[in-house]
């Protein structure tokens, strides 16, 4: 039995009061708190086990490694890799996308190559295609959502010709909670010959998930947003793809050998990890998700869909309120707009009045944004430690909205 | 002392305790203020470093430092645009060389602004009130 009161208790955040009011935190979308565990073993690695990884021979750079290394189990037990080999990795999606570009595609797309993506990704599965788009001429293809803010499959596999090299869509999306058919788009795309890259970010605190199922061939995750530190994260890339790709950031730790006429690359996946790594975040990272194991990737999901049912419950019997996105399968995660005038930016921060945290912008979400023809929302999007309690906080708290700015 | 519009303003707020009357307040002055059409809403008028849009438009009358500073402004979020209604009671009918004499953060620290507004939303006022600085010192140097 989930009990959702306990699972509070390890989040010393979340009792804290902001404005005088108890912190009704609804901004998971953006970053997730982090449960007790994760800041001891932060401190814990700082305290009494720090060094750096892969190189001393000494204790404290064993033990630094051995902590480090073992996330990349986790990551892939997390994730149902069939292989630890199969992670690289690094701070999160953003740097996870970048190296796709820079060191899978980058150097086999030609002029007039397309790449296949869903008007509803976030800018960090957009900005590393334009990237290529600018640079060499790759054409970007936008495959739009429906009235409810559902994606069919279909019209992704339709819109890949004879020179479409990638298909990047979301699992989930962070502005609508719209939950993407990744699963028949592998399946389709592959028959077409064309790799698919996830962007989990958000669908990966939110619900199960198998890479081996799925069947793609990049999935990228998010420390921040799994209740781990920020600057962690890491991505999965299937073998095949990881032999094809060239290494992205070079330095320390990714070689094999350096000479000053020639270089060699380490084996994969540190082949694409250069540098000094996040060693303490990853640290965390891995306790952050033990700790989500530990409660129930289906235990979290279903409480969340209680959550989103009753949100959807109560936020449509507000009839000068428009929620964006009504997938029935959707995550609980609501943006949102006032009838009339009323900017995201003075609900959110009316809200904060009320020591309630919502975002309000573009989402990072730009040609959703323009998609839906509004030009910010607000976005309550939940987690696993939140209550019924804190969505009827937050209907309170839009009804005052709606009487102070309509 | 500042202007008597000002003046004004402080001494509603005081009797406005609670945080929604006086944000309620705000954004009433800001719904009573004179439109800006979107001709001016123009990359000239545009203030950045707010978290919402805003322009600003400077309507000064006479030459010189003796001359008298008006603006008008938008804002497409409400509580902003009360802001903007705040300033120009600040600084509307002053001469523009007393413009930059105006301590702008004390007067709004009066009002307690600073306590209920957003990091954000302060760092918009300021980059409000430096522009009016910047376009009053323009104009009494011209």
């Amino acid at each position: 039995m989930y009990n959702v009161q306990t699972v509070r208790k390890d989040f010393p955040i979340l009792s804290r009061e902001i404005n005088g009011k108890p912190l009704v935190y609804l901004d998971n979308g953006a970053s997730a708190q982090k449960p007790q565990a994760v800041i001891d073993a932060v401190t814990q690695a700082y305290t009494m086990e720090y060094a750096n990884v892969h190189r001393g021979l000494h204790t404290l750079s064993t033990i630094a490694t051995e902590k480090y290394e073992a996330v990349r189990g986790k990551l892939a037990k997390f994730l149902n890799a069939a292989s630890e080999d199969h992670i690289v990795m690094n701070s999160g999606t953003t740097e996870s996308i970048n190296l796709i570009a820079y060191g899978w595609a980058m150097p086999r797309f030609e002029p007039g190559d397309e790449i296949v993506l869903s008007v509803m990704e976030h800018h960090a599965n957009i900005v590393p295609w334009h990237f290529l788009r600018e640079r060499q001429g790759v054409v970007l293809k936008w495959v739009d959502i429906d009235a409810n803010g559902d994606l069919d499959p279909q019209k992704v596999l339709d819109a890949i010709g004879p020179k479409t090299r990638l298909v990047a869509v979301t699992h989930l999306s962070n502005v609508l909670g719209t939950v993407v058919d990744v699963k028949a788009i592998t399946e389709g795309a592959h028959a077409k010959g064309v790799p698919v890259l996830v962007d989990g970010s958000q669908a990966a605190v939110h619900m199960p998930v198998d890479v081996q199922d799925i069947g793609c061939d990049f999935y990228a995750v998010t420390g921040h947003k799994l209740y781990g530190p920020s600057g962690s994260g890491g991505i999965y890339i299937r073998p095949e793809r990881q032999a094809e790709m060239r290494p992205f950031i070079g330095g320390g730790d990714m070689i094999r050998e350096v000479h000053k006429d020639a270089v060699t690359w380490a084996d994969p996946p540190m082949k694409f990890e250069a540098g000094t790594p996040g060693i303490v975040q990853q640290i965390g990272l891995g306790v952050a998700l033990e700790y989500m194991m530990a409660l129930g990737m289906d235990n979290i999901a279903a409480h969340e869909h209680h959550l989103r049912d009753y949100a959807r419950a109560r936020l449509d019997g507000l009839n000068w309120l428009n929620v964006q996105g009504q997938s029935a399968t959707k995550a609980a995660v609501f943006s949102f707009t006032l009838n009339g005038a009323a900017h995201a930016h003075d609900i959110s921060t009316i809200l904060d009045k009320r020591g309630i945290a919502v975002r309000a912008g573009q989402h990072c979400a730009g040609p959703l944004m323009e998609h839906l023809g509004v030009d910010a929302t607000c976005r309550a999007s939940f987690g696993l430690y939140n209550t019924v309690e804190e969505v009827d906080a937050l209907v309170s708290g839009l009804e005052l909205c709606h009487e102070l700015l309509s | 002392m500042a202007t008597p519009a000002f003046e004004e303003i402080a001494d509603t707020f005081e009797f406005l305790e609670d945080w929604e009357d006086r944000y309620r307040h705000v954004i009433d002055m800001g719904k009573s203020m004179p439109p800006l059409e979107d001709a001016f809403r123009v990359p000239a008028t545009k203030v950045d470093g707010c978290a919402s849009q805003v322009w600003l438009l400077p309507e000064i009358e006479g030459q010189g430092p003796s001359a008298t500073f008006q603006f008008r402004g938008a804002s497409d979020a409400m509580i902003v645009s009360g802001l903007i209604a705040v300033l120009r009671a600040l600084y509307n009918d002053v001469a523009v060389a007393d413009v930059l004499r105006i301590d702008a953060p004390a007067e709004l620290a009066r009002l307690g602004l600073n306590d209920h507004l957003s990091a954000q939303r302060s760092n918009g006022l300021r980059a409000m009130v430096e522009r009016i600085r910047l376009l009053a010192a323009e104009a009494a140097g011209a």
